[in-house]
């Protein structure tokens, strides 16, 4: 799926993670990571986000994620919630029944 | 200690805060209210649902009963609110600003088809609806009896009190009649009443005198806004030993006059009625639910 604009959701509050994504036509992923406790979850942040990202098909994106200690799923859910936003999409929630 | 079963305390927070809805769970309301509607800006709406979503299907809190608020029935929401909280599987969910039983009827129909198509036990989630208009409130009885799912209704007074052009107070009176009415619409459909939110969160001396008032009028529960009000509030839901005393005394006078085949009995110089018999029932079912061993209380 393709990046249409460059979108950001989330806030830099705790527990939260603040997360914008932009187009990197042709040039792959581009995951850019923030974080106090990137030493420990880093690589577990990035696949996380990773994930998501695969699962929209999103194969060229920048991503800057600026992390608060935010747990798996509020990653999960804020990186959803900004590939739609960039790709112009709704949710697939009916995706959610498999 | 808690159970599934009590709803004294109903803590809204908002799907728009990740670090509310964390702390949330380590509170000691009964249910949890994850809320898509008035917390949430409108800018915010499909995030919170994703973050909601997530949250409740893969980490819900244990031992709370767990509701999702939902945009209006008529919002641009509706639609894609309830795909996500039908599939995150919550113990109900609150329907906000409900006015005629038909509205409840289509919220019903589609959260069965959701279940459906996602291969969900059907009938399973509840259904609370909040009761915030003049309308809603003289219809009642109907949007408590429209599906088996509605289990309790819920008054939301800030939304009442402007659809009846009325002001808020702290005394509350102003909202005494729609209270009376609510509870009296509850209790003939046989599900559960919650009373409205003490919005003065500094106030807890104000909060207490309200909630005497939300006790004693009959209520199950009622809506906080703020942790803080949450030990105040149960404290008014969850009997006193002297009166888990009072009522097991009740009871075993009750039984005793019905192994001697009297007519009538006494207990301390009163008579016994029937009315006496049924607060008594209750006060033992709340103090059981709320996971007081009421059989140590008679020793």
């Amino acid at each position: 799926m393709e990046i249409k604009q460059t979108a950001m959701v989330g806030t830099l509050e705790s527990s939260d993670i603040q997360i914008s994504i932009s187009p990197n036509p042709g040039k792959g992923l581009d995951i850019q990571l923030q974080s106090v406790v990137k030493a420990q979850f880093g690589d577990s942040i990035v696949a996380t986000i990773k994930e998501v990202l695969e699962s929209f098909g999103i194969k060229d994106a920048i991503v800057e994620a600026v992390d608060r200690g935010a747990l798996e799923w509020i990653i999960r859910a804020r990186t959803q919630a900004v590939c739609c936003y960039a790709t112009g999409t709704k949710f697939d929630w009916k995706g959610e029944d498999k | 200690m808690q159970t599934a079963k009590l709803k004294r305390t109903s803590l809204y927070v908002s799907g728009a805060s990740p670090v509310n809805m964390i702390q949330a769970a380590f509170y000691n309301e009964d249910c949890l209210v994850y809320d898509l509607e008035d917390s949430v800006p409108n800018s915010e709406k499909d995030a919170a649902r994703l973050i909601v979503y997530n949250t409740v299907r893969y980490h819900r809190p244990a031992g709370k009963y767990v509701i999702i608020r939902v945009n209006g029935i008529y919002s641009e929401y509706i639609d894609e609110d309830l795909e996500a909280a039908v599939r995150a599987n919550p113990d109900a969910i609150r329907i906000p600003k409900v006015e005629y039983k038909e509205e409840v009827t289509r919220i019903c129909q589609r959260i069965t088809d959701i279940e459906t198509a996602a291969g969900m036990e059907v009938g399973k989630i509840e259904v609370w609806c909040n009761i915030e208009s003049y309308l809603g409130l003289i219809n009642a009885y109907d949007i408590a009896t429209a599906d088996p799912r509605v289990v309790a209704l819920a008054l939301g007074a800030e939304d009442f009190t402007a659809s009846m052009k009325s002001h808020r107070t702290k005394e509350g009176l102003e909202i005494f009649y729609a209270r009376n009415a609510l509870l009296t619409a509850c209790r003939h459909a046989g599900v559960e009443a919650i009373d409205a939110v003490f919005s003065d969160i500094n106030d807890v001396e104000g909060l207490k005198e309200d909630t005497a008032l939300t006790r004693n009028l009959g209520f199950d529960g009622k809506t906080c806004v703020h942790p803080r009000q949450i030990d105040i509030v149960n404290s008014f839901f969850t009997p006193s030993q002297k009166e888990i005393k009072y009522a097991l005394r009740v009871l075993q006078a009750v039984e005793e006059g019905k192994k001697q085949k009297k007519g009538a009995v006494t207990l301390d110089g009163s008579m016994i009625d029937k009315p006496m018999e049924l607060r008594a029932g209750t006060t033992l079912a709340q103090a059981e639910a709320a996971g007081i061993n009421v059989e140590e209380e008679l020793l």
